[in-house]
């Protein structure tokens, strides 16, 4: 019973709010809609209509995919401090970076199937039904970890959620053990995602021992400088306050990690081009352009320049402590990371491809609409999820069963109740 | 009809109107090694008259619950089976209803290529089938080619070889240029003409540049050949012993043969385009739209494993023209070839030609410090 008042109440949360919030939603929905119409096309027609080809077999879908892992395992560094470590700065906003994991899981999903040339096919995978190629083919690790971190983050802020919202206070043997799973998990599918283009002795470029952790630096830089927008927000725009400690806390995290993220970056370009071997023309194609194809030259060039400066006015106290500093390095790092970690890693690991023939690649409107549509998606879920969550930890939302189920349990009820007419 | 409970669900079938069920019934009794071979023969006569496959998911049906004591009850069912069964019964229900409707939009022909890409879309890998489904899934396969106006083509399921292990070496010296491997191996392997598909590369290279260095090599040459000061090199699938790209499949649609040859199964392929990533050789590709290949060119002497049609969405690849080798024909390429630069044979058999260049000439293969394998080498005079 508790549970269907918990669904009906998320619903209404969901569904209500001010003009700016329809808004919003609205133009999510919108975007989506285009990216559907996107992905009929590129149905109907098949993978052609997109930019990619037999030289450069993977593009902005993948791009996005292993960016976007890297998203959602940046929530460790939420869940860690707060699960484990029991650091009361970051009670309140652990459960919106597991939101920001969930939805960018359902966002790194949605880009693997857009990226599937015959998606109906896709119930190969599952075992027993299908072959799923386990242990041998590291995709079929990444499709292991990756649904398994999304279960487990939505098993946890359900469970905690749903205590909460039938006034019980959550039972830390229940869901302690599950987090400690998440925060190796965390780990483990950046990495697999990373292994699985380090495994390719084909491609060079990826093909390396530093790719993994430069995936997790990387990670944790710009997914920690989201969590950091994303609660300033949460923070400013409702009555969920965050403790000004997680700010501080993630930022130097933040700064930490893109610090790392520059060293590692800096000891790859060395190794590359100190003394240039065959293996150097990809990061050649990248970074200067080959024969005269120098797609990609402008953008990682403006997306080293955005990391570098970024990383360098976090580094300085007084900066990194100013709020209006800290939060536009925090998107100028973001989009840099974007850059360097979608299209300027997966691309360049195809050109030129392993016979030396150079093809270059740029996106074309389908795929673009479709990449819009899977980000509205996961803006929407992670929407969603904030929304429905705040009321039920501000004690706005709770059971209407409580009061005759457990009399002696709605002293916190109440209080949520008086909290919320005030 | 020997058995009274196989008549009870046959005139089951009869009465939702679907006819074309039949030719599954021999599958549903007990035991259709049991049948008498004239009776075998009256079904499948029967079922190519009502229009040939079609009906029930393979191998079982759902909608035979429902007749009493059905046979089926009492077979272990794997769960692919139970899912086609699921679907299957939802298939008959539907087509029962548009049976019972006075107007009826589409031609049998429509009605039973639906019904036959049903049962392909819920058939197993290839290596997990048996002998029989492979003989069921080539036959709804050469009906549908059938159905969609593309002639009638055989596919054979030809195991390897005993004591066959294929190998390739290729006379950089003898090469011109002339690309007829090229053009040979598109006729013979039916490949997509609008895109221009090509298994094979030929690259051209001016003297006294290494073999190794491909990057400055032109594969799209376009002049009178050969060139003056030039050598040509050509690259395909060279069905490494160590292949990268099977290891990296994730569902096992991809696999090495025993006789060597790495081939797809086009049917079982999700796309996801990791083999492509993986193949230090570019030697895969991919339909990124539905392959076409007019009726009269087409190949109508085909293998499961290699030059049958492929669908949009799915990786292919060279197979050693898996479809004559297993014949013990030559590759269409090492056929077409007017220099003699390509030697292809049995390295197991010490009398072959390709043991004799691999014994007495110089050989090498493409980035060997990978590890790969490749079962193609380069040699010179």
């Amino acid at each position: 019973m508790h549970l269907k008042w918990f669904l009906l109440s998320g619903l209404r949360s969901a569904t209500t709010g001010g003009r700016r919030y329809h808004l919003w939603m609205g133009t999510l929905t919108l975007v989506m809609l285009l990216g559907a119409y996107g992905y009929s096309v590129q149905l109907r027609d098949g993978l052609g209509v997109t930019g990619m080809n037999d030289h450069t077999s993977w593009g902005l879908y993948i791009s996005n995919f292993t960016f976007l892992v890297g998203m959602a395992a940046a929530a460790v560094m939420l869940v860690l401090p707060a699960y484990v470590l029991e650091d009361v700065n970051f009670s309140r906003a652990v459960l919106i970076a597991e939101g920001v994991a969930v939805s960018a899981l359902c966002m790194c999903l949605a880009f693997v199937v857009a990226d599937l040339g015959n998606p109906l096919a896709s119930w190969h995978l599952i075992p027993k039904i299908g072959i799923l190629n386990f242990p041998r083919s590291m995709l079929a690790w990444d499709v292991v970890v990756l649904n398994g971190y999304l279960a487990l983050n939505t098993i946890i802020p359900f469970y905690i959620l749903y205590s909460h919202y039938t006034g019980r206070t959550p039972n830390k043997s229940r869901y302690v053990p599950f987090v400690y799973l998440s925060v190796f998990w965390a780990v483990s599918i950046h990495l697999v995602t990373a292994f699985l283009m380090a495994g390719l002795p084909a491609r060079p470029f990826w093909n390396h021992g530093l790719l993994g952790p430069r995936f997790l630096a990387s990670a944790f830089t710009a997914g920690t400088a989201f969590m950091i927008l994303l609660l300033w927000f949460v923070d400013s725009e409702t009555d969920y306050d965050i403790d000004a400690g997680a700010f501080r806390k993630l930022a130097m995290v933040t700064t930490v990690a893109a610090q790392v993220n520059l060293i590692m970056l800096g000891s790859e370009i060395f190794t590359e081009f100190y003394f240039p071997t065959h293996h150097v023309e990809s990061a050649r194609y990248l970074f200067f352009g080959l024969e005269g194809y120098d797609a990609l030259v402008p953008w990682i060039r403006v997306a080293l320049v955005m990391n570098v400066g970024a990383t360098v006015v976090l580094t300085l106290h007084p900066l990194r402590e100013n709020r209006y500093w800290l939060l536009s390095s925090c998107a100028v790092l973001f989009v840099a990371v974007w850059v360097e970690k979608g299209m300027g890693l997966v691309v360049p690991g195809f050109v030129p491809s392993p016979l030396g023939e150079i093809v270059e690649y740029s996106p074309t409107w389908v795929e673009v609409v479709v990449t819009a549509g899977i980000w509205a998606m996961g803006l929407f879920i992670l929407t969603v999820l904030t929304k429905v969550a705040l009321p039920i930890e501000l004690g706005i939302e709770r059971s209407p069963l409580i009061v005759q189920e457990r009399p002696g349990q709605t002293r916190s009820q109440a209080g949520g109740k008086q909290r919320a007419g005030t | 009809m020997t058995d009274r409970r196989d008549l009870t669900f046959e005139d089951l079938l009869r009465n939702a109107g679907v006819a074309e069920a039949q030719s599954r019934l021999e599958r549903l009794a007990p035991d259709p090694a049991t049948l008498p071979p004239s009776e075998l023969e009256r079904r499948r006569g029967s079922a190519a008259r009502a229009g040939g496959g079609g009906g029930c998911g393979s191998g079982s049906c759902g909608c035979g619950s429902s007749a009493p004591s059905n046979t089926l009850l009492d077979k272990p069912l794997d769960r692919r089976q139970a899912l086609g069964t699921l679907f299957g019964a939802l298939a008959v229900t539907t087509q029962a209803v548009g049976a019972c409707s006075p107007v009826s939009m589409e031609s049998d022909e429509e009605r039973e290529a639906k019904l036959l890409e049903r049962d392909e879309f819920f058939k197993g890998n290839y290596r997990l089938m048996t002998p029989e489904e492979q003989t069921e899934t080539v036959r709804r396969l050469e009906r549908l080619a059938h159905l969609r106006g593309q002639g009638d083509v055989q596919i054979r399921t030809d195991q390897a070889l005993e004591g066959v292990m294929y190998g390739y070496a290729f006379n950089i010296s003898k090469c011109k240029g002339f690309r007829n491997c090229v053009e040979a191996c598109v006729q013979e392997n039916n490949l997509d003409r609008p895109s221009d598909r090509q298994y094979i590369r030929i690259f051209e290279k001016p003297d006294g540049e290494s073999i190794d260095d491909l990057e400055h090599a032109d594969a799209t040459y376009g002049h009178e050949v050969p060139a003056e000061g030039h050598y040509y090199l050509g690259t395909q699938c060279f069905q490494c012993a160590n292949p990268p790209c099977v290891y990296v499949c994730p569902v096992q649609a991809t696999w090495q043969e025993p006789d060597g040859i790495v081939v797809v199964d086009y049917d079982w392929c999700i796309g996801c385009r990791y083999c492509m990533a993986a193949c230090p050789y570019w030697a895969r590709r991919f339909n990124w739209s539905e392959p076409e290949v007019p009726a009269e060119q087409l190949n109508p002497r085909q293998h499961y494993l290699g030059n049958r049609a492929r669908k949009k969405g799915v990786v292919e690849k060279c197979t050693f023209c898996i479809q004559r080798t297993r014949e013990g024909r030559l590759p269409a390429c090492a056929e077409a070839c007017p220099t003699g630069a390509r030697v292809f044979g049995n390295l197991l058999d010490p009398d072959s030609e390709i043991r004799w260049v691999l014994e007495h000439k110089q050989v090498f293969r493409l980035k060997e410090d990978l590890g790969t394998e490749p079962r193609f080498w380069y040699y010179m005079d």
